[in-house]
């Protein structure tokens, strides 16, 4: 007899209803059902019990930058945010391109407030050259390749990764995921924001939408070449969204990501020269944010995450150009994603949990359906409770979030992580 | 755009750009230039007016020309004035930009003006100081005080600018010359042309109040200014020109083309000039050119800049009373 998650609705992919959710010793969830009884209630009138949150791209920084997040202040954030499950970038110093690092960043994640999924770079210090040892990393449990923060350049190399990764599929238990920053280097040098009416009248450099969409448009190419599997991260322009969208209907096996800034901000915020909204791929037109909300509303864009890239306050107070781009993302994504997303609740959870689960190789424990025997991965928000943002009350070790001073609708209450409440009222106990 | 942009006149306290500016701030200004530019022609060109306060030069990036020009307008109107240039700075040693800022306003500085060659510096460093600041030049943003001793000259030469046919020739992608005079010369009622490839073109000019053209000389004869702006010579090495000759053919102002010039048009100049890029040598020394003329003016102009931000009383004259 163990906690008892009393009074909510359940929302999952099976649906919705009214019942209370009692977790077992094991961190299962024992039954579901009402006028369950338990040694401990958490209070969930009034609010949704869903399966935790993943997140497909988030920078935790640790190894290498543990001044602007750890893996501890990251996962604690993220579990304030309802997330059970976070996939860790590989832009760590050192990079994570091999076994040992992969281990650390685990190591460092089995303590933490949520599951921390490393992924591994697609080549070596993501220099864009030298495959990275997939077959050992594999082997490790890493399903998911990236050299997220810049994309691979050589079309060569890239159609060899494709090609290598295919054949892996067996020694994982499924496809291989190969997630892409797309952004043609050659075309956005030089540009710190969206190219448009706003950097012209700024004088900021620009990075043309046209920077993603021409990677974005090789690998469709290179994935109907070779049939691998393909992810893209973080998409941001029209003409991004219409070309996966196509390729989906061709039957590529492509999934895509939008971020939450990506469907709440503009490239008119860097007006203010702050460098808070300085991030890659840029903000961008209201045309693009109309397209990605669009995407996510007829499923072209599968999943929202986050990317979460916490910079400390010197690093952003830098001039424009060299500040690092990035945002924070972990503790605002669900509120964003019910106000903004134009997506229902039941969607919005789709994106936000089960699909990215799924994309991420992680539905055997997150994002299932919630149900007895089911790992006890939960998070319980409040959808209409009202709270204002805050960088420097969030538990992330920076506080670069561009929608400080905000108010938003949802908030989380519970999070359990194998079903011990690692959030309780909104505190975290971890 | 966003409140700390522009001339924030209600407060007084900064000058970062021509954009937020209304037509009557710029014409106050000009206005407050033509009794700083009588203080100039005297046998001893200095006022009390900012006797004890300090002004601070802060060049993140080096320009020799616009740091004399505000020291000289400093130290006529008796301010002491303090100078940083960035060779001679710690931030090499990783000092921050907001630490310096910091320091340099606990020397006492009343007003910070800030060169940077990224845009939008100077905004940031207004939302940090409770110092005024001006912007001496931003990136590839604005350069507001140039743009001010320009449209004093042109008013100087032809009374207002209203209706003036304008045209700004050159690399507009990377000016911020071009930038504040596009806002200010069109504020006060001209109409400006930007005549430049379209490679040194701002990739949007989505809301410019400005005609684009790529043919200089089919334009030329209906001038009343040719603003031409420099040349940098590795523009061709970024691959935004073939190479400076076809630049200079299609682009520069020969005497040849000079020549297609209404007789009382005016020839401006940022300086310094490219001799034979931009500008032919003999063209920039004509008696049209009023390239020295907007060399004296820009004393002038920033002097009633920084007594509009830090004078307390409305005559530059009348301050030894005051006091």
């Amino acid at each position: 007899m163990g906690i008892v998650l009393r009074g909510g609705r359940v929302v999952d992919s099976d649906g919705e209803s009214v019942v209370d959710v009692e977790i077992g010793d094991d961190g299962r969830i024992a039954a579901v059902g009402t006028g369950l009884v338990g040694e401990e209630d958490l209070d969930c009138a009034g609010c949704v019990v869903a399966p935790g949150l993943v997140d497909l791209h988030a920078h935790l920084r640790q190894p290498g930058d543990e001044e602007a997040e750890t893996i501890e202040t990251g996962a604690r954030a993220g579990a304030l945010g309802g997330y059970t499950a976070l996939v860790a970038m590989p832009n760590t110093e050192p990079t994570t391109d091999c076994v040992a690092v992969v281990e650390q960043v685990r190591a460092l994640g089995e303590p933490a407030a949520c599951e921390i999924v490393p992924s591994a770079a697609m080549t070596v210090g993501r220099r864009g050259h030298q495959m990275t040892p997939m077959g050992e990393l594999v082997d490790a449990g890493v399903g998911m390749f990236t050299d997220d923060g810049t994309g691979v350049q050589d079309p060569q190399v890239m159609r060899r990764l494709m090609e290598y990764s295919t054949g892996l599929t067996d020694r994982l238990g499924h496809p291989v995921v190969l997630a892409q920053h797309c952004e043609v280097t050659a075309l956005s040098e030089g540009g710190y924001m969206h190219e448009g009416a706003w950097s012209s009248r700024l004088g900021i450099g620009g990075q043309p939408a046209e920077a993603e969409e021409l990677m974005v448009m090789r690998d469709i190419t290179l994935a109907r070449m070779t049939g691998a599997r393909i992810h893209f991260q973080h998409l941001s322009t029209g003409v991004s969204v219409a070309m996966v969208r196509e390729a989906k209907a061709a039957g590529l096996p492509v999934t895509a990501e939008a971020t939450t800034h990506h469907f709440t901000l503009t490239d008119a915020a860097c007006a203010c020269y702050d460098p808070v909204f300085k991030v890659h791929p840029p903000l961008r037109t209201d045309a693009d944010v109309a397209a990605v909300r669009a995407g996510l509303a007829d499923g072209t864009i599968d999943a929202i995450a986050t990317d979460h890239a916490p910079h400390t306050v010197d690093a952003k107070e830098r001039p424009f150009d060299q500040a690092p781009p990035g945002m924070l993302g972990l503790e605002t994504a669900l509120s964003l994603a019910l106000e903004y997303s134009g997506l229902d609740l039941s969607g919005v959870l789709a994106a936000l949990s089960w699909r990215p689960a799924a994309i991420a190789g992680l539905a055997d424990r997150h994002g299932g359906p919630v149900r007895p025997s089911r790992p006890a991965n939960l998070c319980v928000f409040d959808p209409d409770a009202t709270w204002t943002v805050s960088g420097r009350a969030m538990a992330s070790r920076s506080a670069n979030t561009p929608y400080e001073g905000w108010s938003l609708r949802g908030r989380v209450r519970h999070t359990l992580n194998r079903g011990v409440p690692v959030v309780v009222d909104g505190e975290a106990r971890r | 755009m966003n409140g700390s942009t522009g001339w924030d006149h209600g407060v007084g306290r900064h000058l970062l750009g021509i954009e937020g500016m209304g037509r009557g701030d710029l014409e106050r200004i000009l206005e407050v230039t033509d009794r700083f530019a009588e203080i100039g022609r005297r046998p001893i060109p200095k006022v009390p007016a900012l006797r004890g306060r300090t002004v601070a030069l802060v060049f993140f990036e080096d320009s020799t020309r616009t740091r004399l020009s505000f020291e000289t307008a400093a130290r006529r109107l008796s301010a002491d004035t303090l100078t940083f240039t960035a060779g001679s700075s710690s931030l090499s040693k990783g000092e921050s930009l907001r630490d310096t800022v910091e320091v340099i306003r606990s020397y006492g500085a009343d007003v910070l003006v800030i060169r940077h060659g990224m845009a939008g510096t100077p905004h940031r460093v207004a939302q940090w100081t409770d110092a005024a600041v001006v912007n001496a030049g931003d990136g590839c943003h604005e350069h507001p005080t140039q743009a001010l001793l320009d449209a004093y000259t042109l008013r100087e030469h032809r009374g207002a600018l209203d209706g003036m046919s304008i045209a700004i020739v050159g690399d507009i992608l990377h000016s911020r010359v071009a930038r504040s005079g596009v806002l200010a010369f069109s504020l006060l009622g001209a109409e400006v042309t930007l005549v430049a490839p379209t490679t040194l073109l701002p990739p949007s000019l989505e809301g410019w109040p400005v005609r684009v053209s790529h043919d200089l000389d089919d334009i030329i004869d209906s001038l009343d200014a040719c603003y031409m702006l420099r040349m940098q010579r590795e523009r061709h090495d970024d691959g935004l020109i073939p190479s400076l000759r076809e630049y200079t053919a299609d682009y520069g102002l020969s005497a040849r083309r000079a020549e297609r010039l209404p007789k009382d048009a005016l020839i401006l100049h940022p300086g310094p000039t490219n001799p034979g890029v931009e500008i032919a040598a003999e063209v920039a020394a004509a008696e049209r050119s009023v390239i020295l003329d907007q060399v004296a003016n820009g004393v002038s102009v920033r002097m009633a800049v920084l007594f509009l931000l830090l004078g307390s009383v409305p005559d530059p004259d009348d301050v030894a009373e005051a006091n």
